[in-house]
Order: C-alpha cells, then structure tokens, then sequence
C-alpha cells in the first residue's frame, strides 16, 4: 500500500514531465478508438448498398491498418517511458541506498505504468467517444448520406479493442522498465546528472564538403523522382532515390549544426547579441546529439505530408472530375461480332454470347426489358471500328526509341477509329469541342497524361494510316482532348477520328448508346437508376456482353475510395505525425534539467526573464522547425512524385488538400511545440 | 574615500512563527572603493546567506544594501537583472560557465547581454584575456580546461564588464592548492592593479588572508574584524588563524 501511495504521489509530482507522456498516450487512444469506431457510427446512417459495402471493406482496412499503428505507438510509448525513467535515475538511486530492493522499484513503476495506463486510458477513450461523433459528421459528409437523427453513439468493440491494444503495449512497458531496473548499477543512477557534457563537436570544413555532397545526392534524388521520374519502370528502381534521400537526410543532419555554427559564428554582429551565441550553440548541441531522431522524424513528417495532402486531394479531385469526365447519365456499349478465336481466348465466352454479339445494341438492350425510350433522351448511337492498324504502328519511326524506353507499353494492342460526323455528335453531347477534317487527315483524340506524350511523338513524325487503301496525315501535331467512355478519371488512351469514307460497317467493333435520364429530379433519376441496375438480374444479362456505366455508378464508387483513401491517409497521417512530435518534445523536454542550470546561470550574470524566455523560445522553435523545414522540401518533390503516380485521378484540387495539412500540423505539431514550450518555461523557472 | 557598498542593519529569517532561523541577524559594514575583503565563517553562518542578499539572488527580510548609493532592496523585476548585469560581477565556486560555449563566447556573453558591440567585445576580451593569461584558451570549451583555467575564465567573465563590485563565492573551493594560490594572485592582481572592489565568502583562512580585509561571522552576527595594514600575508595570516581559533573548534577543519 505504501508502494501505491508513492507511486501516485510520484506521478503527481512530476507530473510536469509525465505532461507531454500523458497527451500522447491520451491522444493515440482517442484517434485509436475513433478510427476503429467508424464502422459503428455508420450504422445508423441511410446509405446506398453499394455504399454500405464500401464502408465494409474500409473498416477492414482500416482495422488492418491499426495493427501497424498499434506497433508505431507501442514503440512510440516505450520510447517516452525510457525517457522518464532516465529522467529519475537519480530517485531511484535515492530509494536504492535507502535499502529498497530492485524488485520493490520495479513494483512501485509497475503501479505507476498501471495508474497512468487507466487514467489515460480513461479519458483518451472519453475524448475519443467525443470526437468519434464528429467523425460520424465527416464520414456522413464523405459519403454523402444524410445525417437526418443525431445520435450519440459508443462503440463498445472499438473500446475494447483499444483496451486490448493499449493493454498489451503498457504491459511491454511494464517488462521494458523492469528489465531496464534490474540491468542498472547504482552508482551510474547517482551519478546520472552528474555526467559533464561533452560537446560533440564536428569539423567545419569536413560538415561543409559533407553538406554539400549530400545536397547534391539529394538533388539528384529529387530529379530522379520529377524529372527523370520516366526512367522509374520497376520497383527496384524506385527504391535508389528513396534509398540516396534517407541517406542524404541523415547526413544532411550530421552536418547541419557545423556549418550553420560555421555561418553563424562569423556573423558576429548576430552571434554576440543579446542571447544570440548561446542559443545557436544550444541549438547545435542537440541537433548533433540528435542526428538519427532527427532523420527518422524529418522522414516521418515528409511521409505525413505527402500521404494527407495525396489522400485529401484525390478525394477531392475525383468527386470534382466526374461533372467534365461524366457529363451524361447513362452510358450502354457492346463489343459486336465474337470471334471463336475472341471467345477462346476470354474466359467464359460462349456461343449465347457470340449469338448475342450480332444483335444490336438496341435489341440487347430490349431484350434486358429496358424500354430506351421510356426512359432515356439525349440518345446518340454510333459504333466505333478497328482495321489490322495497331498501336506501334501509330508510332512511326519512334516506334523503337519508344520501345527502349517503355518496354512495358502494350503496342500489339488494336487501335480504334470513329466517323467524324458520329464524334461530332458525341462531342456535342459531351459538351466537347467539335472537330472538322480534311479528306486525308486524322486526329487522335487522348486524354490520358501517360499516353498523350508517346503519342504526340507519333504525330509529330506525320505518321500516315491506311483505311481501305487510302491514306491518312495527322491534322495537328498533337492529341486533341477529348473521350467518348463515361468515367471518373483520364482513362482515354487514344482513339482516331477519321473521315466517314475511311470506315465500313465490316470494321465496325463496338456498338455505343450514350443518353441522359428523362427524368431531371434527384429522386427521379435514383428511380431510373433503379431499373437500370435490375436490368443486371435479368437472365439474358449472362449471355450478353453489355456493358452499362451509369453517372451515379461511378459517383459512388469515387466518393467510396476517394473516403476510403482519405481515412487511411488521415490516420496514419496523424498517427505519424505525433508520433514525431512527441519524440521531438520529450527529447527537448529531457534535457530541460541541464538547461535548468544554464538558465540559472544566465540569470546569475543578469539575463531579463524577458530575454530568457526569448532564448528558449527561439531554441525550441527552431529545434521544432528544422526537421519540418527539411521533410517540407522533400514533400514539394514527394507530392510531385505522388501526383504523378496518381495522375489518372487528377489533382484538380491539390492546392486545397495541402491546405488541409497544413491546418493538421499546425495543429498538432504546433501543439506538442506550445506545451513543450510551457513546459520547458516551467521547467527553468526559479522558484 | 565612498562606500561602495554599505549594508544597513540587515536581517534574513527563514521558516515560520513556530520555527524561525535567523540566517542574518543585524548585520552592517562597509565596502570602500578597492578593497579586498573577505567574509569568513564555517557552514551555516550565513556567509553564502549574506552573499546571496548582496548579489540580489535572494531577499533581506528586514535592512537596506546600498551599492554605489542605491539601494538595491527596493529594485525589482528587471531593474534587478539590470542591476545585477551592469553593477555586479560573479565568480563562482563550480565556475558556472556554460559548457556548451567556449571561453571566447562565455565572456562574451555578460557583454552581448548588455548590448555591447560585437567589436568592442572583441577588443575588451583581447585585453582582458592578456590581464589574466588566458589568450591561449579562448578558443576552449569548458570541458578541455583545468579547474585554474577555467576559473580565470570565470574571473575574465566577472570582471570584463566592469562592475562596481565582484562578488567571489567560495572562489578555491573547487581548486587544488596550487591552482587555488595562482587564483589568488590573481584577484590581488585584479584588485591592485585594475583597482576591482572584491567581495569573497570564504572558509579557507588561507584563501583569505589574500584580502585586505576579513569579517567574520558566526551564527548570523559578525563575530570580528581585522584588517591586513602593512602586515605580510603571513602575518595577517597568523592573526587570522588567531581569530578562528577564538571563533572555535568548527573552522579548524578548514586549515
């Protein structure tokens, strides 16, 4: 019992250096419990099947995914446990020639793990039923259902998962500190703060080449991931510059403190003010001490970065492209004439289906009991045709540079062609720019980033097709934009428009029926929606190769990952992000004991409190701020590269998603800066 | 010639009604331009008590300090930090200098505070790194010094501001016998020659008999005072013997 009673009356009275332990504790419970909650809060919402279905499988994900955010802050939480015990070596040692046993220390941290795990297990799971709430907000917004009745939900299997989880990491901290009190000597524990720093100090000129080179590496990193992000085909590959920007960062910071006290110290104008030189030599100091946290943390913020603001805006740019990507409601298409040889190659062709394929797409349609007439307007029917013309014919002679250089393309793949008059129609329809031709002229029509540049090289070489023994010349040098299939992203990789001599119905490929619902209201076109979707339970839709792409199809199926995308980003985003802050505020938070004393020091020769705290405030800050500083840089190119990858899904709104991270590290980050701040300011005070 | 220093009936009383301790009761003397002197007495007189009063580190409960005619128990806040910037010097027994700085920057640092130039600092530590021998070291961290250097370094930062009155506390205490009497010639050379007022708590009658002049205090009350004269060191350091002798057995340890 009297074990207990210390123990409490420890944690109370440190409890200015358990401060930033106990908010992160408090803060990974909560975002822990919210994310695992969602599946609960959704229940209650009025959501489409579909969308229901999207929930499912994000809630597996999701709970997936917290098992490696269980790993970050179990690591996270060991780390922060270690830094207090060091913090209380000299206690220990205290109750250690007092005659208590090793075993009773390990006891007495036992109760103290204990009694902060439930305290803050307890209001993390509070603060975490709160905010789960407004989660329920965010989630109704994402996926558009209304949030007609509030009701206050608690998801008990979300609590006592986190229960479960936290469990099991404050017991590995239990076994942690019990093995690392045992393992220790009782002189070093007196000792602890007794040890005189030993000012690591690096050669300048040695930092300078070594800053420079690593500039360099990291440049090259950079161009390797933008500029020469074309050379990148295969994983391995993308693996060098992640590998040359980790080793960069890390050297990066091994330099920095020596060459900014390299500049610094010659701008003695700056250095001998005020404050000045202590600060800077402070600052350096703990940036050398601290090289390897550093690294891990800059790299932590630059994938916190570039993940919320990738996440955010293909949420954002997905919803955004349909009302130019889809622009109609209803798009049906039919692949004609199956060949044998077609069916044998496609799993799960049969003879139904190449009957099928000679009908028209108007008899498919009916033969579904979809009646076009009653429901759609707006109607344009055309087909569109192939000849033997493949794509690496298009190409001309860039045909074989093109082949070195994306051996991966498809270029054996048919190419596709379309009567001007009928993309004219389709053009008007789509509210896309109508195109005129000469008797001997193509245009390719593309949209899709990747494609749009190996194409442009074919056209720009003039390079002719032959239709029924005619000849063809580009009109423009370059693709014109444009598409004739519905969907969410930039997906067009080319087809061509030609003269409507060019082709004959013997070519002809696919047959296609764009239309928009008679019906203009929500409700109205939700009930069009409905027959077209049981249009899927007719039995002839198993012999057919109808395909069918509705507006609201697609609308839902990009909010869906778009969300999906946006939790899973937010989640680890924040979970990284204050994983990383944390572990800056306890290693400054740490130290504040020697600081303690060079403060007093500083007081003793006369320093104002007004310019101390202006040291100190200026030491955390820019402790604060150079990891950001550097993770910031990289991102510029990160979010490049991310945009990139995720370029089929448009970055519309990308200056709004970065916006948005910006609002969360402010938040986050600039909080674990403000209590380290006032901490530390408590910390130094003399009493 | 003017006090420097006057202290005026003072009084520090720490605890409560039920447990008072006088740490200071009554005590005043005078601290003319350039003089040495030494305050002497076992732990628990209330030397450092007194020193802490002076330096404005701690409070008086009753009594007034003058320095330079002020009087320095009315200052607060940052005239206190102002005061003790322009006014005062420090010398320290663990030396207090900051060990992530070196020599060079430590006394820099009491200047730049004060907002001096970086060029005048530049030229007022060249002069008065020659004055105490430490040119060679400026460029040395803390960590890379001797227990002398270091306090010369100390002494260098105490003294380059120019300050009225250089407070030293337990200056040897830190210091083997050797480095202890090169410090000590040190501050006769300081006091002598630069004509710095030094103020220095000591228990070692050694340590003081390099002052001009000694107090002693015992129990918070001044016990005795004796002036050095035309004695030789020692001489005056055989009447200083005397004196802990009469003050009792709790200083002979200190010999």
């Amino acid at each position: 019992m009297m074990l207990f009673k210390l123990s409490f009356k420890n944690i109370r009275k440190s409890f200015k250096d358990y401060a930033i332990y106990f908010f992160t504790l408090v803060l990974g419970v909560a975002i822990f419990y919210v994310f695992n909650a969602i599946d609960s809060q959704t229940v209650m919402m009025n959501v489409t099947a579909s969308t229901r279905e999207i929930i499912q499988l994000m809630t597996t994900i999701l709970s997936a995914v917290s098992v490696f955010v269980a790993f970050i802050l179990g690591f996270l939480i060991i780390y922060a446990s270690r830094f207090l015990i060091k913090r209380r070596n000299k206690e220990f040692g205290i109750y250690l020639t007092l005659g208590m046993s090793k075993r009773k220390i390990s006891r007495l941290l036992f109760f103290e793990t204990l009694s902060i795990g439930l305290i803050s297990l307890t209001v993390g799971l509070g603060i975490g039923a709160l905010l789960s709430q407004l989660m329920s907000i965010l989630v109704a917004n994402m996926f558009e259902a209304d949030l007609t009745k509030f009701t206050f939900v608690f998801s008990t299997s979300a609590c006592m998962k986190t229960m479960i989880y936290f469990g099991i990491m404050y017991l590995l901290v239990m076994i942690f500190n019990t093995v690392n009190i045992s393992k220790c000597k009782l002189i070093d524990l007196l000792h602890a703060s007794k040890k005189s720093e030993k000012v690591t100090l690096r050669n300048p000129i040695l930092c300078t080449i070594i800053f420079i080179i690593s500039s360099i590496v990291l440049g090259y990193a950079y161009y390797l991931v933008t500029g020469g992000v074309n050379q990148l085909q295969d994983f391995r590959e993308i693996l060098k510059p992640i590998f040359l920007g980790v080793l960069s960062t890390f050297f990066i910071f091994w330099s920095l403190s020596g060459l900014m006290l390299r500049i610094v110290t010659r701008m003695k104008k700056t250095y001998y003010k005020g404050l000045n030189s202590f600060t800077v030599r402070q600052i350096s100091s703990k940036i050398n001490t601290t090289v390897f946290s550093m690294t891990v943390i800059c790299l932590m913020l630059f994938v916190t970065i570039c993940v919320l603001s990738s996440a955010l805006s293909i949420k954002n740019s997905m919803t955004a492209n349909l009302t130019t990507l889809a622009p109609i409601d209803i798009e049906f298409s039919k692949k004609y004439d199956l060949t044998e040889e077609y069916a044998n190659s496609h799993f799960g062709y049969n003879t139904n289906m190449m009957d099928d394929s000679k009908l028209s797409l108007r008899e498919s349609i009916s033969n579904m009991n979809f009646d076009v007439d009653q429901y759609l307007s707006d109607m344009v029917e055309f087909n569109t045709y192939t000849s033997e013309i493949k794509i690496k014919d298009t190409l001309g002679t860039y045909y074989q540079e093109s082949q070195k250089k994306y051996p991966f393309l498809r270029y054996e793949t048919d190419e596709d062609f379309i009567k001007l008059s009928d993309y004219n129609q389709v053009a008007k329809l789509l509210g896309l720019e109508e195109l005129s031709l000469e008797n001997n002229q193509y245009i390719l029509v593309a949209d899709y980033s990747g494609w749009v540049p190996i194409r442009d090289e074919g056209l720009k070489r003039n390079t002719p097709i032959v239709l029924k023994n005619s000849t063809y010349y580009p009109k423009y040098q370059e693709c014109q934009n444009g598409f004739i299939e519905i969907s969410s992203n930039h997906v067009n990789m080319g087809f061509f428009v030609v003269p409507d001599d060019a082709l004959d119905e013997s070519m002809r490929d696919s047959g296609w029926l764009l239309a928009n619902y008679q019906e203009t209201t929500k409700e109205g076109k939700q009930k069009t929606e409905d027959v077209v979707r049981s249009m899927n339970d007719h039995p002839y839709s198993s012999v057919s190769d109808l395909e069918v792409t509705t507006k609201l199809q697609l609308y839902e199926a990009s909010i869906g990952l778009g969300a999906m995308v946006t939790f899973i980003g937010l989640y680890l985003g924040i979970i990284f992000l204050i994983s990383s802050a944390a572990i800056l505020a306890l290693k400054e938070l740490s130290e504040s004991s020697d600081n303690k004393e060079r403060f007093r020091m500083l007081r003793k020769i006369g320093a104002d409190e007004k310019m101390i705290h202006k040291a100190l405030f200026r030491q955390i800050a820019i402790f604060f701020l150079f990891p950001l500083v550097i993770a910031m840089i990289h991102s510029v190119f990160g979010i490049m590269f991310c945009d990139y990858i995720l370029e089929t899904f448009g970055n519309e709104k990308l200056l709004e998603s970065i916006m948005m991270t910006a609002i969360f590290l402010i938040v986050i980050y600039g909080g674990y800066f403000l209590i380290t701040y006032l901490c530390s300011k408590n910390i130094i005070k003399e009493r | 010639m003017e006090p420097i220093l006057s202290v005026e009936k003072i009084e520090k009383y720490y605890g409560n009604k039920s447990s008072l301790t006088k740490a200071i009761n009554n005590i005043s003397f005078e601290v003319m331009e350039g003089e040495f002197v030494a305050i002497m007495g076992s732990s628990g007189s209330g030397k450092t008590t007194l020193l802490n009063v002076i330096s404005t580190i701690d409070r008086v409960t009753s009594g007034h300090i003058y320095v330079g005619g002020d009087d320095i128990t009315k200052l607060k806040g940052n005239a206190l930090n102002k005061f003790r910037r322009e006014e005062l010097g420090f010398i320290f027994q663990d030396f207090n200098l900051l060990d992530t700085l070196t020599a060079y920057e430590n006394i820099a640092l009491s200047l730049s505070i004060q907002n001096v130039g970086a060029k005048e600092i530049d030229e007022r530590i060249k002069k008065v790194a020659t004055q105490l021998n430490i040119k060679d070291i400026l460029h040395k961290y803390p960590y890379q010094m001797s227990g002398g250097q270091k306090q010369r370094v100390a002494s260098a930062r105490a003294i380059i501001t120019k300050p009225k009155l250089v407070l030293a506390d337990e200056p040897t205490g830190a210091l083997d016998s050797k480095s202890a009497k090169m410090l000590l010639e040190r501050f006769r050379e300081l006091n002598e020659e630069l004509e710095a007022t030094i103020l220095m708590v000591t228990h070692d009658a050694f340590t003081a008999s390099y002052a001009t002049r000694v107090i002693f205090i015992k129990d918070g009350k001044i016990f005795n005072e004796i002036h050095r004269g035309n004695d030789s060191r020692k001489e005056f350091f055989d009447k200083i013997i005397d004196v802990v002798t009469l003050l009792g057995g709790d200083l002979n340890d200190a010999l």
